[in-house]
């Protein structure tokens, strides 16, 4: 019995609790990235944005969200009742089953797998499923399009996100997530990072991370103007919660991911002490925050694109780049001798 | 090993009921479904053999490209399988016989399972050991290498496959006005405007 | 570096690597270029009379590389140049015919490269893998061209039929090689000799598997069911490719795999190998009889002509393997005449495909007849002839091993299928006049002559094929 209880009970105890403990920190945060968000864009446009519940607006998401529990779920009488309500949960629970491996300085992370990377990617991948189910369930046009739309949408964009993880991999020589930070870890701080060798790649990841999140100019999925919501247009209360609450994990998890491959994770940017004495943690969080504030600077001011035009830019602009990097990071790696190991 | 053994069971039970429910559906997109339910338990299976590059891959490949082009199709189709199975009696008798031929003979083989005594020499070990080196990094040393044959024949006829599709498929349509963005950006204000001085009251000649 | 690393040797592979290269390279030209077909198709074209030349160069002996997976022997070389010619005339062929149809795409010749390159791994292939992933790249390809002529129902349907039932066949043979790998432990040909002793039922089972896909891809009896729509359905030199090069690197795999992996289990085999051919022989023989369109004709006569070719592999001996040589470069020479002269047949409202339509060409073109003529006398396998030679050598072969039986079905067979072959020189020299062809474009004059005289003079001067032939199944034993 003893040894039962020190072999799986208690590992297993931790693992949960870090696992809920993780997941309370994700969602608090998420609320105010959502919030961070809304300030930003009104900003932009010189406005005040949220302002009413608690001291600068800052409890709104927390109201938006009670409002949202409150109300009554309505399922179309033509829905496909269970994928109609399975499709939130996927896009939910998939989001935030990307955090489990994403550490946020050495050793703060539930599982450090050999494959992290490709773990999240994997992760990443199956999100367009939440879109797809839920435009087809809710048995409606609108939606429907939509989610035609996103499909193509988000496989075009993976393809290009696979191939600029593959020339960071190139450089770091494993698919540990550990190691990728570690790799950046260099005397030059800040410059050494992968933003500036591969600097290409660092924009195309970013674009490529916009349009497969969904997120302005790529929203094609919602395009208000075109589909009313697309493949949100039949869901309300608690699954539509669930879907902006997926979206917006997504987005952290894309500006975790950017920070990881391409600004060092937890580095400080001049490796010498003061910043040295900084926790990891937070330069995690900042680096994270400034990518997220990008996100939301480019929903503020880059006007949406036309659809064939996101395709173009997928399929004829970054996947040749990338492609093309690849091939000469690769190409480098090996002439130059740089190549790990 | 007792959660190794308790995940084996769930991801093994899933993937076979799964995959049953998939030719059991009445609608074709619960089908699809289904076999990413289906795909997603066999990853779990590879991560439970130690094998997590391929378990990645095969949520990568086939459930994040593959199954969601399977389900965009089958979504579009408007496939009506009440209307597939008015056919079903007739071919039930063939195809009960043949189904019974190959269970027939799967149980032969099954039971005729003896190893030879030379069989176990010829069954090369894994290379290199898998306790030295990841899965991921094992198999990129040999797939380059050794296997280099079969990876670039595998490559020649995915390049096949895609030469076929769209041969067989695009159509240059005339008329079709495209978007040249070289030619727009390209543009300069002298061959693009022309400024008129219209004098009011008179209009353009 | 442990020597797992090692890079292999490339060069046995070097066919191969051209062939690939040269076809990457034509598919930027093609898609850049515009009007760039006649330019494609004469690259292809040279393409492969080098990848011939290389073949013939690359040094002697018998060389195996990339880990077992693929051999280079006489075997293979004889094959190889076999159907690089067989490709490289099928380009040839189609040259006019794409001309007059508006067919014009490049993408044609890059698709025969391919599929050729699959046909030379797959004679090369010494494991299970390698033979699947040839057989794979040789049907892919093979499946499009059936269907290239996309805006004909019979085109489409022929590449459909082709699609679905060759899917089915190549999911049989990778069922016949698992379990084989299952009961052997290794997929490469040599080990799976050494092991077969021991396999038992189970590895019968395999075997019995792998030689379903085989029959499919050489169109043999029980798996023969989509050679006459095929054929019919898919453009003529599409057909004329599929009834050449195809069929001889299939037969070649057909020969390779049981002779080197399973000699231990040859009588077990040999009793397939026997009911196969002798069903293709007389279903080849009777059903052509009441057919009335020259394709599903030559559909049904290749099926009896595999037949007749398999009798040597039933043989299971070294001058079995030379018959079944011989019998496919003849066999590849009459079938190129004969679809040069069936891709003539063109009136003024185009191309036309029923005997009947032959009526009285002797009189109208007397040399097309005569050269149509001597092809069908060589078919049906009458002396002096080369068709007759290769009969005799499979013949031969049959008799030495003891299986009388099936040499006298074969010769009744024969008798049988030289019924339809004559109906069609009677129709040509005494039947009353039909509506003129037109002119025959040079390129196919030149295809019909090469092969006429081949076919005709082959008894004076037979050594090269025959000895190629000798040293070839001499390498497999």
């Amino acid at each position: 019995m003893a040894e039962f209880w020190t072999s799986y009970l208690w590992p297993l105890i931790i693992m949960v609790a870090q696992s809920v403990l993780l997941l309370v920190i994700l969602l608090v945060a998420i609320a105010y990235i959502l919030l961070a968000d809304r300030k930003i864009w009104a900003a932009v446009q010189i406005r005040r944005g949220p302002n009413v519940v608690g001291p600068w607006g800052l409890l709104q998401s927390f109201a938006d969200l009670l409002k949202f529990v409150l109300k009554e779920p309505t399922i179309p009488a033509a829905a496909n009742k269970g994928v109609f309500l399975l499709a939130p949960l996927v896009t939910c629970v998939l989001a935030l089953a990307a955090w489990a491996v994403i550490p946020v300085d050495i050793g703060w992370v539930i599982a450090d797998i050999n494959v992290g990377i490709l773990y999240i990617f994997a992760i990443s991948s199956l999100m367009v499923y939440g879109v797809i189910m839920a435009g087809w369930a809710s048995n409606s046009k609108y939606p429907f399009l939509a989610a035609l739309r996103s499909a193509a949408q988000m496989v075009s964009y993976e393809v290009s996100i696979g191939f600029v993880i593959i020339t960071v991999l190139l450089c770091v020589g494993s698919l540990r997530i550990t190691d990728i930070v570690e790799a950046q870890n260099t005397r030059f701080g800040l410059f050494g990072w992968y933003w500036l060798p591969l600097f290409p790649m660092f924009v195309v990841f970013f674009v490529s991370a916009l349009a497969e999140t969904n997120r302005p100019p790529f929203d094609l999925v919602e395009a208000e103007s075109e589909l009313v919501a697309g493949f949100m247009v039949e869901y309300g209360s608690t699954p539509y919660m669930m879907f902006m609450l997926g979206e917006y994990v997504a987005i952290a998890t894309m500006c975790a991911m950017t920070t990881i491959l391409f600004m060092g994770g937890w580095l400080p940017p001049i490796p010498y002490p003061p910043f040295t004495w900084v926790p990891g943690v937070v330069w995690f969080v900042g680096k994270a925050f400034f990518v997220f504030f990008m996100f939301a600077m480019v929903k503020a001011f880059v006007p949406r694109y036309r659809y064939d035009q996101l395709m173009r830019l997928g399929w004829k602009v970054f996947l040749p780049l990338s492609l093309a990097m690849v091939a000469i990071v690769a190409a480098v790696l090996q002439f130059a001798g740089l190549a790990p190991k | 090993m007792i959660l190794a053994a308790l995940f084996f069971y769930l991801f093994a039970g899933v993937c076979v009921a799964s995959a049953f429910m998939v030719i059991a559906a009445k609608n074709p997109v619960h089908s699809v479904l289904f076999l990413i339910l289906a795909f997603v338990s066999a990853s779990g299976l590879f991560v439970l053999l130690g094998a997590e590059f391929l378990a990645m891959i095969l949520i990568v490949v086939y459930v994040g490209a593959v199954a969601v082009l399977f389900l965009f199709v089958v979504m579009m189709l408007d496939v009506d399988f009440a209307e597939l199975r008015q056919g079903f009696l007739n071919y039930l008798p063939v195809g009960a016989l043949i189904g019974a031929l190959v269970l027939v003979e799967l149980l032969l083989v099954v039971g005729a399972w003896v190893i030879g005594a030379g069989v176990p020499k010829t069954i090369t070990a894994p290379i290199p050991p898998m306790d030295a080196i990841t899965n991921t990094e094992a198999l990129g040393l040999v797939l380059y290498t050794r296997y280099v044959y079969y990876f670039q024949a595998a490559g020649i006829v995915l390049l096949v496959a895609m030469v076929g599709a769209i041969v067989l498929t695009l159509q240059h349509r005339a008329r079709v006005k495209r978007q040249d963005m070289a030619a727009q950006v390209r543009r300069t204000k002298a061959e693009a405007m022309e400024v008129v001085k219209v004098r009011s009251g008179q209009g353009l000649t | 570096m442990s020597p797992i690393v090692e890079m292999p040797a490339l060069l046995p592979a070097l066919p191969e690597i051209l062939l690939v290269v040269g076809a990457m390279a034509l598919l930027m030209v093609g898609a850049y270029r515009e009007n760039s077909v006649q330019l494609v198709n004469g690259c292809a074209f040279a393409l492969l009379v080098l990848a011939a030349l290389v073949v013939y160069a690359l040094p002697s002996g018998r060389i195996v590389t990339f880990g077992g997976g693929f051999v280079l022997d006489d075997f293979a070389r004889v094959l190889k140049i076999l159907t690089l010619a067989g490709s490289a005339a099928t380009i040839a062929l189609a040259r006019d015919y794409q001309a007059a149809e508006r067919q014009e795409k490049f993408e044609f010749a890059i698709l025969i490269l391919l599929s050729t390159t699959g046909m030379l791994m797959l004679i090369s292939a010494a494991d299970l893998i390698a033979l699947y992933l040839g057989l794979e790249l040789m049907s892919l390809a093979l499946y499009v061209v059936a269907a290239s002529n996309r805006d004909s129902i019979r085109s489409t349907e022929a590449g459909l039929k082709y699609f679905v039932l060759g899917a089915l066949s190549s999911g049989m043979l990778l069922y016949g090689a698992s379990l084989i790998y299952g009961f052997t432990g290794t997929v490469n040909f040599a080990g799976i000799a050494k092991a077969a002793g021991q396999g038992g039922l189970g590895l019968t089972f395999g075997l019995v598997f792998l030689f379903a896909g085989f029959c499919f891809k050489v169109s043999a009896v029980p798996f023969h069911m989509w050679t006459p729509d095929v054929y019919e359905g898919a453009p003529t030199p599409v057909t004329a490719f599929f009834a050449s090069a195809p069929k001889i690197a299939a037969i070649a795999i057909f020969v390779r795999a049981p002779i080197t992996a399973f000699p231990e289990i040859t009588p077990q085999w040999q009793q397939i190998v026997v009911f196969v051919s002798i069903a293709s022989m007389v279903l080849g023989a009777f059903a052509a009889i009441g057919q009335r369109n020259i394709k599903r004709l030559m559909a049904y006569s290749a099926i009896g002509h595999m037949g007749f070719a398999l009798i040597g592999l039933a043989a299971a001996t070294p001058e079995g393997v030379q018959g079944v040589i011989v019998y496919m470069g003849i066999y590849l020479a009459m079938t190129l005449g004969t679809f040069a002269c069936i891709l003539s047949m063109r009136t003024s409202h185009g191309l036309v495909e029923n005997i009947s339509d032959l009526a009285g060409l002797a009189r109208t073109k007397p040399g097309m007849a005569f050269f149509l003529a001597t092809m069908m006398f060589s078919l049906a396998g009458i002396p002096p002839l080369a068709g007759f030679f290769a009969k005799y050598f499979v013949f031969l072969a049959a008799i030495k091993a003891g299986l009388y039986a099936l040499a006298v079905i074969g010769v009744l067979a024969s008798v049988v299928g030289a019924y339809y072959y004559l109906l069609i020189v009677k129709v040509m020299y005494f039947d009353e006049a039909a509506e003129p062809f037109e002119r025959m474009p040079g390129l196919l004059k030149v295809v019909t002559g090469v092969t006429g005289i081949f076919v005709l003079l082959f008894f004076v001067y037979p050594a090269p094929l025959v000895s190629a032939a000798a040293a070839a199944a001499k390498s497999l034993f």
